[in-house]
């Protein structure tokens, strides 16, 4: 072995100079997020936080809360289920215009040889609702809406189509393109319609991935409706949000509860339509 | 022609008793919420809706709302990248035993652990923080970080479970201890992975962060719950456009950055 130890660190100046780097970038960012552990130890927020762990237990199953939470979860799950059938009829008509697989002009004449056309704007245009459609995050869309309609679902069901149409119609696009496009080129060169080739030529190849998408999104939306409530949006959210308020540990347990157990549930819902496909 | 069809498809009655179920969920849910989409499209409900949206403009541009809103802005990026980072610790050191380095027990506790932290939505997370350190971005960081350490320890734990443990085992057969075979025989195999996870997971937070402040949690979205609680919708507006924004480059930067390291 080498008899003598290198007289430094080879990689000092760049480890330093990154320490010191990090270090620089950390400071004002401690002071911008008013890092300070010492008030997870005040002694108000000890005291608040203390009873209110204390009404943790034992959880509330009452009759009456419990009635009110199966109530408030069918409205989650109905919530989501209503959410992203709306996004669909929004989503997969705009998914269709976005996608270049369907595209006549693409058999006419080959890539490489093909200039700017009035469809390849529509399906820019396409791509750009989507974006927009996708860029406000659901809950932001929930807290405009529970302004412009009063609280309760109606606000939460929109803020979901609103968003996961984009999210859906984006991926929708991206999958038809991703299918084998030859029985699709195929139809449409001998002359079929473009509904005929999508259902025929492309939608046989990518069904089980478009399901399998869609049941994601599902799960996804369960999860999202249960947020929304916090804004106001119904569905167990709200209830949480309530029980948070009035710092009611044992129902919030309760909700708790059922909320690990609806997000087990739909889990199994989703891992059952998967695997039927 | 016909002797060249295919035969035809056998009916699949479980398909058709799922599209079935899946149209009653449909039709229930809408039921049982009692929405009425057509309720939405009348005259009087357009009206009270372009209303709504007409107070929001003009966006409120001016010098004062402008500089709150940086400021905003920057304490967004700060939440994120601060819970980003104590969830790479944190996720870092309850990884070492969910990957199996010490024991059985040690492992199913911790992973037990992680699936806690990882199963209570950020924004739970944020109005339980609330309670316990106050109205403000640290409460955000707070939550980010509790959230965000339950997926990156799930993470880091699988990627450690991955690794080949030929360099880390050469090391301790040659006498190293423990710690150094980690960081000079595991540790080197491992970063570059653990480092796309949690830039990946820094990115999702920038979004997250946003909206967090709705619960009283600091940045933007605390902003935007201010503004529109007081019906300063024009102030609301600039918030609004301000995420966008904040978001859109995210977008675009981690876009590039994977471009350009790909």
């Amino acid at each position: 072995m080498n008899p003598r130890t290198p007289p430094r660190d080879p990689a000092l100046l760049p480890r330093l100079s990154l320490t010191v780097l990090a270090l620089a970038v950390l400071w004002p960012m401690l002071l911008l997020a008013e890092f300070n552990p010492a008030a997870l130890f005040d002694a108000k927020n000890l005291k608040v936080m203390r009873h209110f762990l204390a009404t943790f237990l034992p959880p509330d199953f009452s009759p009456d809360f419990l009635q009110l939470i199966a109530t408030a979860t069918l409205e989650t799950l109905a919530i989501a289920t209503a959410g992203i059938a709306l996004a669909m009829c929004l989503g997969v008509p705009l998914a269709l215009i976005a996608t270049r697989s369907l595209s006549l002009s693409q058999i006419a004449m080959r890539a490489d040889s093909r200039r700017w056309q009035g469809s390849d704007a529509l399906r820019w245009a396409g791509r750009g609702v989507l974006m927009l459609l996708r860029g406000i995050p659901e809950i932001v869309w929930a807290l405009l809406l529970v302004r412009a309609l009063g609280l309760g679902p109606a606000a939460g069901v929109l803020a979901l189509a609103i968003t996961y149409s984009g999210m859906l119609g984006k991926v929708y696009a991206e999958i038809l393109e991703s299918g084998d496009a030859r029985p699709t080129l195929a139809l449409l060169e001998s002359g079929s319609g473009r509904l005929a080739a999508l259902g025929y030529g492309l939608l046989p190849g990518v069904l089980r991935e478009l399901t399998s998408y869609t049941v994601y999104r599902w799960e996804c939306a369960v999860r999202a409706s249960i947020i929304m409530g916090f804004v106001g949006a119904g569905g167990l959210g709200q209830l949480m949000e309530l029980s948070m308020r009035m710092l009611n540990g044992g129902e919030v347990v309760t909700i708790f509860i059922t909320f690990l157990l609806m997000v087990m549930l739909a889990d199994g819902i989703s891992h059952v339509l998967r695997k039927m496909t | 022609m016909k002797q060249n069809m295919p035969p035809r498809p056998r009916y699949c009655l479980t398909c058709a008793a799922t599209l079935c179920a899946l149209m009653v969920a449909v039709i229930g849910s809408f039921w049982y919420l009692s929405l009425e989409v057509g309720g939405l499209f009348t005259a009087a409900s357009l009206r009270h809706i372009a209303q709504f949206v007409g107070s929001f403009f003009p966006a409120d541009f001016s010098h004062a709302h402008t500089a709150k809103i940086w400021q905003g802005a920057l304490e967004t990026l700060a939440i994120s990248a601060l819970g980003t980072l104590l969830a790479v610790i944190v996720g870092m050191l309850l990884a070492l035993p969910a990957s199996g380095r010490a024991g059985r027990i040690a492992k199913s506790l911790t992973r037990f652990l992680l699936n806690f932290l990882r199963s209570v939505p950020e924004l739970v997370w944020a109005t339980l923080m609330v309670l316990a350190a106050g109205l403000g971005p640290f409460a955000g960081t707070l939550a980010l970080a509790l959230h965000t350490s339950g997926v990156l320890g799930r993470l880091f734990a699988e990627t450690l479970e991955n690794t080949p443990t030929a360099a880390a085992a050469a090391l301790a057969d040659s006498g190293a201890v423990a710690t150094t075979a980690f960081f000079y025989g595991t540790l080197p195999q491992v970063l570059p992975q653990l480092l796309a996870y949690s830039l990946y997971r820094w990115e999702m937070n920038i979004r997250m962060a946003a909206v967090l402040g709705f619960v009283g949690a600091g940045g933007l979205g605390q902003m935007l719950y201010f503004s529109l609680s007081l019906f300063q919708m024009p102030q609301a507006c600039t918030v609004i456009l301000a995420m966008l924004f904040l978001v859109a480059v995210v977008d675009g930067s981690s876009a590039w950055l994977r471009k350009l390291l790909a």
